[in-house]
């Protein structure tokens, strides 16, 4: 491998293993939140033992988080000293504003999980929004330099040197707000559709246990309403992001959509890969003119193609795959909490039958999936620029060699780090089963 | 004051609170390794209860300060970050796995033996890399070829100054550390812990003394410019020497408080953060106005100004929105006498 793409490997590797836990770091709270607020609603304490389990696996997850978000944010300066030399005179405010989120988050964290026996209950409420909140505002600002990445604003390069910087102007650039939405919303998504699988999976193996089956259908049907809105509004905002690229990275759409040719009326190619020679999708679904619909919700929309731009601004093909893999799985969680919705409140029957809780498993995988494959498109689909027009990667990569070796330390210690998470998940709950809460309570109330 | 020094001072800030708390933090880990099997006193149960709280805490402020570096001096984040990406690397490693470890021993106990090494171990070799950050910014090891800086490890590893560093960084570690948890042990009334405590530290602090002699000495050597800058800063040093002596003092002295207690540990955890104070405002201000010797000065390696007084307001407000936040951590987890005495409540 070269130097510079065992860099973005390396750099690759720990994103990826990161936006695992960022993205639950984001999506759980939230569903904390909810139990929460469920259980203050409906005086039912099934709810709280949620939260409370809920809790217990955000702590664990947040031991992985934040190492593994300190490692990304360091790596940044040690693989991309270019990149970083720019972000640090123009688009350091929301790394800056970051870390009092992060503060904000560690500092109630601790407090919840340390303290939570000695402060009143509306303090621990306030103490898991408070850290719910700063975990969200970590992903929009992180997300915001992202955003910067590929829509730059607020300073101009001038033989080599950085003038006019106005920061809050590159804070505030064009894909800013519809990019921090995109992560935020997809997270709780993912967040609650984790939740639906895990409830799923102990249906299936509860189903003779009437008390502990109905406790999961519960968990579930919470996590697959929530799953469900977020997937729309993910939705939604999804067909925004990618109106953006029409008119701020139109290489990128090109890329993303697998078309080479400048024209209006452009079809949508679904599935398929892109094939240089022939400059076409093969074995694509074609549907005549609806990509230019979606790009500027007209038939007659001119859509740029690839062709337009000298190859080596070209964004590597199969970004086209990673495109109609995110789309594909948001579309297919989206209906399955269509046909949850219509079973449950439009045909009003009480209990989904068994086979349907296997797309419901295999819901909050696919979920992270999706994240996975938004994460490498929207970075590989920049290439080759670190940022839009103004900057590329090789610019920006470090000048110390030797990374292979790091790329293999970094790989096998996330390797083990996972492994470690999984381990203390089927130590502590299988500890703390679900059981001894439920009993304890039963009985509780027998001797009230 | 220059933009441009108060941006140093902000950063020297992070890096001394840091300091002090990771050396804290670090050395809590490694002494609760030491008395494992010492099931009679509760040294290990209070180096744990401080540390649990506090490591998320303390690990955002390297965040901060990388931040605070790069986005202050974007320049010398540049040649920082190409130098020290073999030396930083190792750091993250170690860091990622000790503070994985420190969650999963709370939530898994049976794992806490494996913890305890782990986080022992790891509180020894990460501030001894930590600190090399210090000499390498002397410039003597840095080679610059074709534009391109490169850190000469060989040259590094070879030098009496690094030694005397790594070894200032650990004996500093254990002192601040078991003076720490002499006080905190002292205010929750654990009266075995106290007794260790107070005894590592006696013994530690002059070790620790001897390192900062031997820092001076091979820096006479190695970095001339530095050594006699900081001669210009001598009633600082002098000053830092006689705090040394207040601790060692307040730890002989009968306590006011409770008669029959020998020790005033409260004072000379005090006494002991003004004299790294000092020191290191004598160590920073000979460095200026250099941040790399001698290609990066503050003013060479600035960000642009607009954005330094954009950072600066969200600094205040920053500043004023978490400042109760601290407050009441401090109160939950260093005053809070239902924490500190869990154990004889039950």
């Amino acid at each position: 491998m070269d130097h510079l793409l065992t860099a973005r490997s390396l750099f690759g590797t720990t994103m990826a293993f990161h936006i695992i836990f960022a993205t639950l770091g984001v999506g759980i709270p939230l569903m904390v939140l909810f139990a929460e607020l469920l259980y203050q609603k409906t005086k039912d304490r099934d709810y709280a033992i949620m939260a409370n389990r809920w809790t217990k696996g955000f702590a664990i997850l947040l031991g992985i988080a934040i190492p593994s978000g300190t490692i990304a944010g360091v790596q940044l300066s040690l693989l991309w000293p270019g990149f970083m030399e720019v972000i640090g005179k123009v688009m350091s405010l929301p790394f800056q504003i970051e870390i009092y989120a992060f503060f904000v988050e560690a500092l109630f964290m601790s407090i919840y999980v340390y303290a939570a026996d000695r402060i009143a209950p509306w303090m621990r409420i306030l103490s898991v929004t408070l850290v719910a909140i700063g975990a969200m505002a970590s992903a929009i600002l992180i997300t915001n330099v992202h955003a910067f990445e590929g829509t730059p604003a607020g300073f101009r390069i001038e033989n080599g040197e950085i003038v006019d910087v106005d920061p809050w102007a590159a804070f505030f650039n064009p894909s800013f707000v519809v990019t921090a939405t995109h992560v935020v919303l997809s997270a709780f998504m993912t967040g609650a559709f984790v939740i639906a699988s895990i409830a799923a999976y102990k249906m299936l193996r509860t189903h003779n246990h009437k008390r502990l089956y109905s406790f999961h259908r519960k968990a579930l049907m919470l996590g697959l309403t929530v799953g469900g809105i977020f997937s729309l509004l993910t939705a939604m905002n999804g067909h925004e992001s990618a109106q953006l690229l029409h008119e701020y990275q139109p290489e990128k759409l090109a890329a993303a959509e697998g078309l080479f040719e400048t024209q209006s009326h452009a079809p949508l190619a679904i599935g398929g890969y892109t094939d240089r020679e022939t400059q076409s999708v093969k074995w694509a679904i074609e549907i005549p003119w609806l990509l230019s619909f979606l790009a500027g919700n007209s038939f007659d929309t001119v859509v740029v193609g690839l062709n337009d731009f000298p190859e080596e601004w070209w964004p590597p093909l199969f970004v086209h795959t990673l495109f109609n893999a995110m789309v594909g799985i948001g579309m297919l969680l989206l209906l399955l909490s269509i046909i949850g919705f219509v079973w449950n409140k439009v045909l009003k029957r009480k209990e989904f039958p068994r086979w349907f809780m296997w797309p419901v498993i295999s819901a909050g995988p696919l979920a992270m999936l999706g994240i996975e494959f938004g994460w490498i498109f929207a970075c590989t689909g920049r290439q080759p620029w670190v940022i839009y027009r103004m900057m590329k990667t090789e610019e920006a990569v470090t000048q110390s060699t030797n990374l292979g070796t790091l790329f293999i330390l970094f790989t096998i210690v996330y390797i083990f780090l996972f492994i470690a998470v999984v381990l203390v998940f089927k130590h502590y709950f299988g500890r703390h089963p679900v059981e001894n809460e439920l009993d304890k309570h039963q009985n509780h109330s027998l001797l009230v | 004051m220059t933009d441009e020094l108060i941006a140093i001072s902000i950063l020297w800030g992070f890096i001394f609170i840091y300091a002090v708390m990771a050396t804290m933090d670090f050395g809590a880990g490694f002494w609760s390794m030491i008395y494992i099997n010492r099931q009679q006193t509760n040294a290990t149960k209070i180096a744990n209860r401080y540390l649990s709280p506090t490591w998320e805490v303390t690990n955002v402020f390297i965040v901060a300060i990388v931040v605070a570096l790069f986005s202050f001096f974007p320049r010398a984040t540049f040649i920082l970050g190409t130098v020290l990406l073999i030396p930083g690397s190792i750091i993250l490693l170690l860091l990622a796995i000790r503070s994985a470890f420190l969650v999963f021993a709370h939530m898994a106990p049976t794992y806490e033996k494996v913890l305890t090494y782990i986080s022992g171990v790891s509180g020894i070799l990460i501030p001894a890399l930590l600190i090399s950050v210090l000499p390498i910014t002397h410039g003597e090891f840095i080679e610059t070829i074709d534009g391109v800086s490169r850190l000469r490890l060989d040259r590094l590893f070879t030098s009496p100054h690094e030694y005397a560093f790594i070894g200032f960084a650990i004996a500093s570690t254990l002192f601040l550390s078991s003076l720490l948890l002499a006080d905190y042990s002292n205010y929750a009334d654990e009266m075995e812990a106290y007794q260790v405590y107070r005894r590592d530290a006696l013994m530690v602090g002059p070790i620790a003394f001897i390192m900062s002699l031997l820092i001076m000495v091979t820096m006479r050597n190695e970095a001339r410019w530095l050594y006699d800058g900081m001669m210009d800063y001598l009633p600082w040093l002098i000053a830092s020497v006689i705090m040394f002596l207040v601790a060692g003092a307040a730890l002989f002295l009968p306590s006011m408080k409770h008669k029959g207690r020998k020790g005033m540990p409260r004072l000379a955890v005090i006494a002991i953060v003004l004299q790294y104070f000092f020191a290191s405002y004598a160590y920073g201000k000979a460095h200026l106005p250099y941040m790399i010797y001698p290609d990066v000065t503050i003013q060479s390696g600035f960000t642009h100004p607009n954005t330094f007084r954009a950072l600066f307001i969200t600094y205040i407000v920053g500043f004023i929105i978490l400042f109760p936040g601290f407050i009441y951590f401090w109160r939950l987890f260093m005053k809070d006498r239902r924490y500190l005495q869990q154990e004889k409540q039950k």
